[in-house]
C-alpha cells in the first residue's frame, strides 16, 4: 500500500501512527473536558462524552457551551465536531453527520440523516444500503417485525440498527450515561486573568466556599467530600480532595483544611478556572453557624479537632482502638478512625489482668531459670536484669488453629513483679517437648500499670 | 512487705485535688522502662471521671515514646475510660506538640494525655508555656508524660518524679503482683509545698501515704534541689 502510495507520489510524508499516545491524549482530553460537565467518558476512537446535564446555565445557555467548547478547543489546536442532544446516540449523530454545532431541541428530528449515523458496523450499512435503506427516515417506513426478523441474529447493538435506534430516541438505555443524573453541588469562577499567586487563590478558594456554602444551605445537606479543580492555562488539571470526619457546611474551616493542601501547588503560567463540587454530601439541617471566634472562645468541637489532626498528621495517625474476637492479645483489639461507632462484641472477661500497654513487637528476653518448664529466676531486657520478686500464672493462651499455621507454639504468660516494683507482661513460646521447635523462648510483651 | 491493708484510709495529698477552674497542667517524669506516668495519670482521671460523663479522652504518643513503652492496650485499660480513649501517633515532637494544643482547645475532651520521650529540642520552654495558656484559656486537663527525660526547664504547674513501688500482696495469692502502687515525688509545684508519697490503687479508690523517710519534712523548707529559688 505504502510502495503504491509513494510510486504515485514520491513526496509523501510519512509518519508511524502512535495509538498509545492518542489514546492518552484522548484520556488527558477527557478529564480536561470535565470543564464543561461533571461526567465524561471516552468514545474511542476519536470522540468525547460529556454529560452537561444542568450545566449550560454557567455558560450562557447550550449555545454559549458550544461556542465555548469550540473556542476553547481551537485555541488547544483540536478541530472538534460539537452537539448536543439529550442522548448520547443523538449527539453523536449530530457531530458527525449533522450541522456545525448542533444542539437538538424536543421536537427536532433526524430522520435526513445517513443510517451510518445510528454508530453501525460497516457490513450492516451495506446490508441496509443493498436493502434501499438510505437515511434514517426510511427505517420507519419498513414494518418494524420485519426489520427486526431481518436481524434477528445480530445482538451487538453496532449490528443491529433497532437498538441503534431505540438507543438515539431514548427508548433504550444506554449504560454510557447514569440512569438518573446526579445532581452534585458544584460551583466554579471563571477567572477574568491567569492568577498565579497564593494570595489570590486563596481569596477565589474562599469565595468558592462560601458559594458551595450557599448551594448546600439550600439543600440542607452538609459536604463530607469535597474535591476541588483547578485548570491551568497550559491544559492540565490540578485537583485536591478532602474528606471530613462529620458533615460540615462551615466556609471558614473547609478552607482552611484546603489551605494546607495547595502549599505544594505549582501554577505555572497561571490558573484560568476553578471549580468546587461535594461528589458525598449528608442531610445536615440548618443550625447557627459555629464562627471561628466562638471557638476560640468555648473550643473546637470534636468533628473540627479531628479534621485538624488528621489532615497534618494524615487519616493513619487518628484512630481509636475497639475489641475483636481473638484469644490471642496483639490481636484482640483493632484500630478504627476515630468517629465510628463501635460494632458490637462479647464483653471481656473481668478476672483476665491485661497489661496497660502492648509493645509493638514481643521483644525477646534472656532468662536464667531454675527448672526450664517453671518460672525464670532472674531476666534480661533492653540489657538490664530484673530480678523477678512475685510471679502470677501462667495463663495458657493456645494459638488460632483456624487463623495461623499448624508450627505456631502456644504461650504461657505470667504476670510478674520485678525487685524495684516494675510490673510486666511476659510469656514463654512454646513447651520443651511439643515438637514444634527447639527450647522455648521467652519474650516481653506487656508494661502494667 | 506484709498483708494488712492499712487500717485507716489515708488521705490523697491536697496537690492531687482538681484545681478550682478545672485546668491543670502536669508533667509526669517516668522511666521508658515502665509506664508509670501514663499509669498514674489514668488512674487519678479515672477516679476523677464523673459518671455519665462520656466524652472521648485524647492519647497523643511521639513515634519515639511507642517504641520505647509500647502502645495503648485496651483490655487493660480503666474500665471506664477504655471505650472513650483516641489514639493519636505523631512521627515528630513538633506533631505531638500540635496535637496537644488542638486537642486542649477542643470543648469535647475529657482529658488530654501527651506521652514524649527525652529531651527534645522543640519542647522548650516557649513551648510548654505554649500549652499552659491553652489549658488554662480552655480549662483543660494536659498530663505531659516525659519518658526517660532529663528535669529541664518548664512552666507546668506540677511537676512529679514516678517510678513504681512494691505492690502490696493479694489476700488469696500472696506470690501473685498486688494492686499497681507508684512512689510520686512532687518536686515543683505552684501552690504546694513538695513531697512524696507512695500511692496505692486499693481496688476502689487511690489511696496515698507518706513515705516513711520524707526528704521535705513539712516544717522545714525543702532543699533547693534544681528548683529555681523565685519560685513562680
Amino acid at each position: 500500500m505504502l510502495a503504491d502510495a509513494r510510486a504515485l507520489c514520491p513526496t509523501l510524508a510519512v509518519a508511524p501512527a502512535d495509538l498509545a499516545g492518542d489514546r492518552a491524549t484522548l484520556e488527558a482530553l477527557a478529564l480536561w473536558a470535565q470543564r464543561w460537565g461533571p461526567w465524561s467518558a471516552l468514545d474511542l476512537p476519536d470522540g468525547l462524552v460529556v454529560d452537561v446535564t444542568g450545566v449550560a446555565h454557567l455558560f450562557g445557555g447550550e449555545a454559549g457551551l458550544i461556542a465555548d467548547a469550540a473556542r476553547s478547543l481551537a485555541r488547544r489546536g483540536f478541530a472538534a465536531r460539537l452537539a448536543i442532544a439529550p442522548t448520547a446516540g443523538a449527539a453523536w449523530a449530530l457531530a458527525h453527520y449533522g450541522p456545525e454545532g448542533a444542539i437538538l431541541h424536543p421536537g427536532d428530528s433526524l430522520d435526513e440523516l445517513p443510517v451510518a449515523a445510528l454508530r453501525l458496523d460497516p457490513a450492516t450499512v451495506l446490508v441496509l444500503r443493498r436493502l434501499g435503506l438510505k437515511r434514517i427516515g426510511e427505517l420507519s417506513g419498513v414494518a418494524r417485525d420485519a426489520l427486526a426478523r431481518r436481524f434477528r441474529n445480530h445482538k451487538a447493538p453496532a449490528a443491529n440498527p433497532l437498538i441503534r435506534l431505540d438507543q438515539l430516541r431514548g427508548l433504550v438505555p444506554e449504560p454510557l450515561l447514569p440512569v438518573l443524573p446526579v445532581d452534585v453541588p458544584l460551583v466554579q469562577r471563571r477567572l477574568m486573568e491567569p492568577i498565579r499567586h497564593r494570595s489570590l487563590l486563596d481569596q477565589v478558594l474562599g469565595d468558592l466556599c462560601g458559594d458551595l456554602v450557599r448551594v448546600l444551605e439550600g439543600r440542607a445537606l452538609g459536604a463530607r467530600r469535597l474535591e476541588l479543580a483547578l485548570w491551568k492555562v497550559d491544559g492540565e488539571v490540578l485537583q485536591r480532595r478532602l474528606e471530613l470526619a462529620a458533615a460540615s457546611r462551615d466556609p471558614a474551616h473547609i478552607a482552611a483544611l484546603f489551605g494546607r493542601k495547595l502549599d505544594d501547588l505549582d501554577a505555572g503560567f497561571g490558573i484560568e478556572l476553578a471549580r468546587l463540587r461535594a461528589p458525598w454530601t449528608e442531610p445536615l439541617p440548618l443550625s447557627q453557624r459555629d464562627f471561628e471566634a466562638a471557638a476560640e472562645a468555648h473550643g473546637t468541637s470534636l468533628a473540627a479537632c479531628i479534621d485538624r489532626l488528621s489532615i497534618r498528621l494524615g487519616p493513619d495517625a487518628v484512630r481509636r482502638p475497639v475489641p475483636r474476637a481473638s484469644h490471642v492479645p496483639e490481636r484482640a483489639q483493632k484500630w478504627v478512625p476515630p468517629l465510628e461507632s463501635e460494632s458490637a462484641s462479647q464483653g471481656d472477661l473481668p478476672f483476665h489482668a491485661r497489661p496497660l500497654k502492648l509493645l509493638d513487637r514481643a521483644e525477646p528476653i534472656a532468662v536464667l531459670y531454675a527448672s526450664p518448664d517453671g518460672l525464670p529466676r532472674r531476666f534480661r531486657w533492653r540489657g538490664q536484669v530484673h530480678e523477678i520478686a512475685r510471679a502470677e500464672g501462667p495463663e495458657r493462651i493456645a494459638p488460632e488453629w483456624w487463623r495461623e499455621r499448624s508450627t505456631v507454639r502456644l504461650r504461657d504468660y505470667y504476670r510478674i513483679e520485678d525487685g524495684e516494683g516494675r510490673r510486666y507482661w511476659i510469656y514463654r513460646a512454646g513447651l520443651a517437648d511439643d515438637g514444634r521447635g527447639g527450647v522455648p523462648e521467652w519474650f516481653l510483651q506487656g508494661l502494667c500499670a | 512487705m506484709t498483708a494488712v491493708a492499712p487500717s485507716v484510709v489515708p488521705a490523697l495529698p491536697a496537690a492531687l485535688a482538681l484545681a478550682p477552674g478545672g485546668a491543670s497542667h502536669a508533667e509526669l517524669f517516668a522511666s521508658a522502662q515502665d509506664c508509670a506516668g501514663a499509669a498514674f495519670a489514668l488512674v487519678l482521671e479515672n477516679q476523677r471521671a464523673v459518671p455519665g460523663d462520656e466524652r472521648p479522652w485524647l492519647w497523643v504518643q511521639d513515634r519515639a515514646s511507642l517504641r520505647q513503652t509500647g502502645r495503648p492496650y485496651r483490655p487493660g485499660l480503666p474500665r471506664a475510660l477504655r471505650h472513650r480513649l483516641i489514639h493519636v501517633v505523631t512521627t515528630t515532637p513538633e506533631d505531638a506538640l500540635f496535637a496537644l494544643e488542638e486537642g486542649l482547645r477542643c470543648r469535647d475532651l475529657a482529658f488530654v494525655v501527651g506521652e514524649m520521650a527525652g529531651n527534645p529540642r522543640a519542647l522548650s520552654l516557649t513551648a510548654q508555656r505554649r500549652l499552659s495558656l491553652a489549658a488554662e484559656k480552655h480549662g483543660a486537663v494536659l498530663w505531659l508524660v516525659r519518658v526517660g527525660a532529663q528535669r529541664d526547664l518548664s512552666s507546668a504547674r506540677q511537676r512529679w518524679a514516678l517510678r513504681p513501688a512494691a505492690s502490696l500482696s493479694p489476700r488469696w495469692n500472696p506470690q501473685a503482683p498486688g494492686t499497681p502502687a507508684w512512689h510520686a515525688e512532687l518536686f515543683r509545684a505552684r501552690n504546694h509545698p513538695p513531697g512524696e508519697w507512695i500511692l496505692r490503687d486499693d481496688g476502689q479508690a487511690l489511696v496515698a501515704q507518706p513515705t516513711q523517710q520524707s526528704t521535705h519534712p513539712v516544717d522545714l523548707a525543702g532543699a533547693a534541689g534544681d528548683r529555681p529559688l523565685a519560685a513562680g
